[in-house]
């Protein structure tokens, strides 16, 4: 115990102080004060307790795996979405509402031959059409509008909340009152009437991706930008808010810094981790708008599928093929689901109050 | 001694702030009517109790609140809505709080670098790091501190980078929002000796608001008094803290405890009576009257004006 021997020990039950206590540090203990963890930005601790989160990380690889399938099989699957089947050159009338896995008679025949012919994972529709290839074409659809409603909604909520926080007053006054308007609104039936008067409205020319997608997509992103971004913009004007509140804004306008500067380089980073938060938040509630409008007929054009206008097809053979309607409906419920629970697992991470 | 020159001169300064109450709009008079001058390489210490208007008046200075009349005159020039980005190359602010100042996403590089960036102080990246960690070695923090967060840091060091922060422009005169009110006393006296050197050593003027008499004596050449918004006596350090001339600052020295008992037995502590007046409500004639032990009517009737008692001590008192 006793390292530097020119202390003397102390005495058993001796009320002396124990010198050696007060013995200076040697150059080993010293280094033990010092900092050796790499600093941590916030972004890595919150990335870091993000993968802590078993239900954070089995969300991020149900999407992996749903994102990778969407890529990866229309290059393996031999079939295209709008293809009807057929066997050497001759359409296959027989492949009409085939069961997961099964082959036609044409099909059949053709393998018995000596033939190869990629399985029907799915099955088919009752057009002939490979059912496994219209749901990975359906999904990529229903990602594709969640994903840029979402960010049509960030866009536009992130510049006109930080405008109206930031600039407060008047301008704040006007925006809000203007939000409070268009919260008041239908958005349904503002979706509805905007798909009818759109597709008179305009004509895409066929052939390019706004054509395929149809005027109710679009009428759906115009929808999503003009309506949905209300909630946003509150979201991030009370976090502005709160955040000019603190002394480095002051600094920063001290230092002679422009709003542009400030809302850019210290506001916006400070509510970062509220944006992507409610940015994936925002993306299965897309997503479910996009299925129920293509449900009810109001989604993209045939042959175009969705995962909505898949399960809505789906709906009239209910009783003899229930697999139609649990093959879409399962990627649904996969895709929002994960979603959902990897928003909340970031909102867990990020949030410095639930820190532990 | 060389008379210096004139860097700051503030006329008639006034800063109301609307405050609604139900239908009407009252004006909160923060700051009404200051005025003072601050000569190059010289601090100023400005005093007086929370709430009376001090560090409303240093933010007007740097104009981060639009002041509702006066002029502030620095440089030779008047400091407008329009110059005032150029201006604020030449006077900054080191704030109160260490821990609210510093923006908690960014590197303490990034923090200091940040005036530079503003005005386009470099030309390469390289020359940027420089400055910063010249910078930093001023204010006494490491080299390898650049890449940390300010929330690694302690409070004092906080309190460095934000000085750090108002040097990058090397500018002429800062104004020191009670900088050493947040730390402990070990850590205000490094941080004020910290002031100190740098005054030395770049010249630059201050104007060091605290409510810490001796704080403000030990650092400044003058101290300025404020109540209510107004300034009620400006002297010379040594001269205030020997002959204080104003009821209110007489009140407030001796309220500063002396580390001898023999001297704190004998002396009399000058307790006021009641509290201080609303600044929506106040008083008409001087503000200081209804606690005042000496007030007269004409006390009621008229505001006192600062009157020259020679040698530059001015007080603004008709008793006294």
């Amino acid at each position: 115990m006793n390292k530097n021997p020119e202390y003397p020990k102390k005495k058993f039950l001796s009320a002396q102080i124990d010198l050696s206590k007060f013995a200076p540090a040697t150059e080993e203990e010293k280094r033990q004060q010092d900092v050796m963890s790499e600093s941590v930005t916030f972004f890595k601790d919150g990335m870091r307790r993000l993968f802590k989160n078993p239900l954070a990380v089995i969300s991020i690889v149900l999407l992996s795996i749903v994102i990778l399938t969407i890529i990866i099989a229309p290059m393996i699957v031999p079939y295209g979405y709008e293809e009807m089947l057929s066997v050497n050159g001759r359409r296959d009338k027989g492949a009409k509402n085939l069961a997961p896995f099964e082959y036609s008679e044409a099909e059949q025949k053709f393998i018995e031959e000596g033939g190869e012919r990629f399985p029907h994972i799915f099955g088919t529709d009752e057009q002939c059409r490979d059912y496994f290839i219209r749901v990975v074409y359906g999904t990529r659809i229903s990602l594709v509008v969640g994903i840029f409603a979402s960010l049509i909604v960030l866009i536009i909520g992130m510049l006109i909340g930080s405008i109206s926080g930031y600039f407060g007053g008047k301008v704040d006054l006007i925006i809000m009152r203007i939000v409070d308007i268009i919260y008041s609104l239908p958005d349904m039936l503002i979706i509805i009437l905007l798909s009818v008067v759109l597709n008179e409205a305009i004509k895409f020319k066929p052939g390019t991706i706004l054509a395929d997608l149809g005027s109710n997509m679009i009428s759906i992103f115009i929808v999503f930008g003009c309506l949905y971004w209300v909630s946003m913009a509150r979201l991030i004007r009370g976090q502005i808010l709160s955040i000019k509140e603190n002394e480095y804004i002051l600094a920063a306008r001290s230092i002679g810094a422009k709003p542009g500067r400030i809302i850019r380089t210290h506001i916006l980073p400070n509510c970062l981790s509220v944006i992507i938060i409610s940015t994936a938040l925002q993306v299965p509630s897309a997503i479910f708008t996009e299925s129920y409008l293509s449900f009810i007929g109001l989604g993209v054009k045939a042959p175009m599928p969705s995962l909505g206008s898949l399960a809505n097809a789906a709906r009239s053979g209910l009783q003899s093929y229930p697999h139609k309607l649990i093959f879409p409906a399962i990627v649904i419920c996969l895709i929002v689901l994960s979603l959902n629970l990897l928003g909340d697992g970031l909102r867990d991470a990020f949030d410095p109050k639930l820190k532990k | 001694m060389l008379v210096s020159k004139t860097l700051l001169e503030v006329k008639n300064l006034k800063q109301y702030f609307p405050v609604k109450s139900g239908f009407k709009t009252i004006p909160l008079k923060a700051v009404d009517d200051v005025s003072f001058t601050i000569n190059e390489g010289e601090t100023l210490g400005l005093v007086g109790e929370s709430g009376c208007g001090k560090t409303t008046v240093g933010r007007t200075l740097l104009h981060l609140y639009e002041p509702t009349a006066g002029e502030i005159i620095f440089d030779g020039e008047k400091v407008t809505k329009k110059n005032i980005n150029r201006m604020r190359k030449k006077m900054q602010m080191v704030f109160q709080d260490p821990y609210s100042s510093l923006d908690p996403r960014m590197t303490v590089e990034d923090i200091i670098g940040e005036p530079l960036d503003v005005h386009k102080l470099y030309s390469n990246r390289k020359e940027r790091r420089e400055k910063v960690l010249e910078l930093m070695n001023y204010v006494g923090l490491n080299s390898e501190h650049a890449t940390r967060y300010a929330h690694e840091f302690s409070g004092g060091q906080r309190q460095r980078i934000g000085i750090a922060r108002a040097l990058a422009v090397d500018p002429k005169f800062i104004v020191c929002d009670e900088p050493v009110s947040a730390l402990d006393v070990s850590i205000q006296a490094q941080v004020i000796n910290m002031f100190e050197d740098l005054q030395a050593k770049l010249g630059v003027a201050y104007l060091f608001i605290a409510h810490d008499l001796l704080v403000v004596h030990h650092i400044s050449k003058r101290i300025a008094v404020m109540y209510l918004g107004k300034i009620v006596e400006i002297a010379d350090s040594d001269d205030l803290n020997a002959n204080p001339l104003h009821p209110y600052t007489q009140s407030l020295l001796s309220a500063i405890p002396i580390p001898d008992p023999n001297i704190t037995r004998s002396r009399k502590r000058i307790v006021l009576e009641g509290d201080v007046p609303s600044p929506l409500n106040m008083p008409t004639g001087c503000a200081f009257r209804t606690r005042c032990p000496y007030a007269t009517e004409q006390c009621a009737k008229e505001c006192p004006t600062l009157t020259d008692r020679g040698n530059g001590h001015m007080v603004a008192c008709f008793n006294k």
